[in-house]
């Protein structure tokens, strides 16, 4: 569905001083397939977004989505995908349901069925009471709502979502998600989105894609990724210092182990930390070092970015 | 063919539909030609020889720089908010985007000139119908080359449109003074006359008032004609670049 080679994008604002916001992006996705596209703020998601949906050529690098070129052929690449983009997608200055009836219009369909189309969308998203009001007069949640709607008019077999659940409550965010599942059901539709909730892109994803500086630092599925990259993490509490040092000793002999030492606390990567823990408290009592807590804990895809750039994706400000 | 028609009618609809939910906006941008037209007209009555026969076209010039001008406002709105980038994504004709909104503006120019003749003939506007229709399809032809150029300007100006606030309001007075719209260049300055001259807004004006006042051959229509027409024949071949270009 979307094949990327040496994809690129170098915005000149001023001379002498280019922003390479994606830099050789290979990527490819099978029909189908759901996948989330990670990365901190300027990581470059949007501009490879643009390029993917025909919005922005590339400086270099090809990109085939749905079947077509998307810079000989972008007509085309147009009429079968679909793009909700990160700002708002309706026209302050228009009806609701009549820019989803324009939407359905641009795409081809007659009359009649964009209005029937516009009604469906309007009661399957809840904007039914909102039909006949202009979007800014709507909440942040029902706009992301109309956006989403605008994107399903023509039942794309490509979907990119720039941030779909950016800025809404925990509800809202639920919401979003069952409709976009909803439409995956449906029409099989291919999804591509970007998102900063980690825990989305893990629950929902089947595939992560992390950017990072314009670049892919890792593909693959949020349990391989949280296993090859992050590691399940051993947390052990001893009384004493000194019997932490110890306890570290004991847990490093073992193969492949990572061992890190805070006051009474020692941290420890395993493979696979719950089948290892019992082993580690057995040696422990052997030792005769006492254990006060133990505790397991599976990495979070944020373990996995720090792993892979040394920052936390939460923090949320961007290198200059 | 058939799909350029399509779209064209689908982007005329869409940008036709908050214009004929709100008329009255239409009359509340039409606020200061209305007072010049009273104000100035009502003054320079008596003072040129007819003052409605020679003010009228100036006023319909005036709503033609100012409401294509702003035509991009529109436009730039939609780049900064978002809706274009997602228009631009379907597979809507681009040439048929730039057709479409040209359409609804050169439809609300003539709304508004038809009212202010309308207005003006009963204050002592004497009306050449033939005249009248040839300077109407005149101010069209410029309005359309107007408004484009404001599209181009608009794409131009995002995302931060400060460029477009900065280009449309240094132009239009200069524009508007510079041409004889409101007074009577002739009696200028021979320094005011030569700028007068350069600046195509000029023929234009002169070539309505001759259409205007029924002298459908003078010289100054072919002049006016052919300004109006290359600043059209400019602004649709930018414009339609600028919306192929796109975001
Ligand atoms: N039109 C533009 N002109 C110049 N630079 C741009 C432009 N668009 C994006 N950039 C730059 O390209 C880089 C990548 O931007 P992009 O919008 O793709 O990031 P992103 O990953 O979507 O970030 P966010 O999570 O904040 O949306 C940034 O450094 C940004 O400043
Ligand atoms: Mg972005």
């Amino acid at each position: 569905m979307i094949h990327a080679r040496g994809l690129t994008r170098v915005f000149t604002m001023k001379k002498n001083d280019p922003v390479e916001a994606v830099r050789g992006l290979d990527l490819d996705v099978a029909a189908g397939q759901l996948v989330a596209f990670l990365g901190p703020n300027g990581a470059g998601k949007s501009t490879t977004l643009r390029m993917l949906t025909t919005l922005l050529p590339p400086t270099s690098g090809t990109a085939v989505v749905a079947g077509h070129d998307v810079r000989r052929e972008p007509a085309k690449v147009r009429g079968r995908i679909c793009y909700v983009g990160q700002r708002s997608s309706a026209g302050d200055n228009f009806l609701v349901r009549d820019e989803l009836v324009t939407q359905g219009r641009c795409y081809g369909l007659p009359p009649r069925e964009a209005g029937r189309r516009a009604d469906e969308l309007l009661d399957l998203l809840e904007l039914r009471p909102m039909a006949r009001r202009k979007p800014g007069t709507l909440s942040g949640g029902q706009r992301r709502r109309l956006d989403i709607a605008l994107g399903l008019v023509h039942r794309p077999v490509l979907l990119f979502l720039d941030e779909p659940s950016t800025g809404l409550d925990p509800r809202s965010r639920a919401e979003i998600w069952s409709h976009i599942l909803r439409l995956r059901e449906a029409y099989g539709t291919t999804l591509f989105l970007t998102t900063h909730y980690l825990e989305e892109a893990d629950s929902m994803a089947e595939r992560v894609v992390i950017v990072n500086g314009g670049r892919v630092i890792a593909d693959g599925t949020a349990d391989r990724l949280k296993t090859d990259l992050a590691g399940d993490h051993i947390t052990i509490t001893t009384r004493t210092e000194p019997e932490a040092a110890a306890c570290a000793a004991l847990a490093g002999g073992a193969a492949g182990a990572e061992v890190t030492t805070q006051g009474t606390t020692v941290r420890v990567r395993v493979a696979d930390a719950p089948a290892a823990l019992p082993d580690l408290l057995r040696a422990l009592e052997g030792a005769g070092i006492k254990a006060t807590s133990a505790e397991t804990t599976r990495p979070t895809l944020d373990d996995v970015f720090l792993t892979l750039t040394g920052r936390s994706l939460t923090d949320d400000d961007v290198p200059s | 063919m058939t799909t350029f028609l399509r779209d064209t009618a689908t982007v005329l609809t869409r940008e036709a539909r908050p214009s004929l939910r709100e008329p009255v906006g239409l009359l509340f941008e039409m606020g200061q030609p209305l007072l010049f037209l009273f104000l100035f007209g009502s003054l320079l009555d008596g003072a040129i020889g007819s003052s409605w026969q020679w003010f009228v076209p100036g006023i319909l010039v005036m709503m033609c720089l100012s409401g294509p001008m702003a035509a991009g406002y529109t436009l730039l709105v939609e780049l900064i908010g978002g809706s274009m980038e997602r228009l631009m994504v379907t597979p809507v004709n681009r040439t048929a985007m730039l057709v479409g909104r040209t359409m609804k503006e050169m439809a609300v120019l003539l709304c508004q000139s038809v009212l202010i003749i309308g207005l003006a003939v009963p204050l002592g506007f004497r009306l050449h119908l033939p005249g009248v229709l040839a300077g109407l399809a005149l101010l069209v032809l410029f309005g359309v080359g107007l408004g484009a150029l404001s599209f181009v300007l608009a794409f131009r100006s995002a995302p931060s449109g400060t460029l477009f606030y900065i280009v449309t309001q240094t132009l239009l007075f200069p524009l508007l003074l510079l041409s004889g719209v409101l007074l009577p260049m002739d009696s200028g300055p021979g320094w005011l006359r030569v700028v007068g001259q350069l600046n195509p807004v000029s023929y234009v004006v002169d070539a309505e008032r001759a259409l205007f006042a029924g002298r459908l051959t003078d010289p100054s229509v072919l002049y006016g004609t052919a300004a109006a027409a290359l600043v059209a024949a400019v602004g649709l071949v930018l414009g339609n670049r600028a919306m192929r270009r796109g975001v």
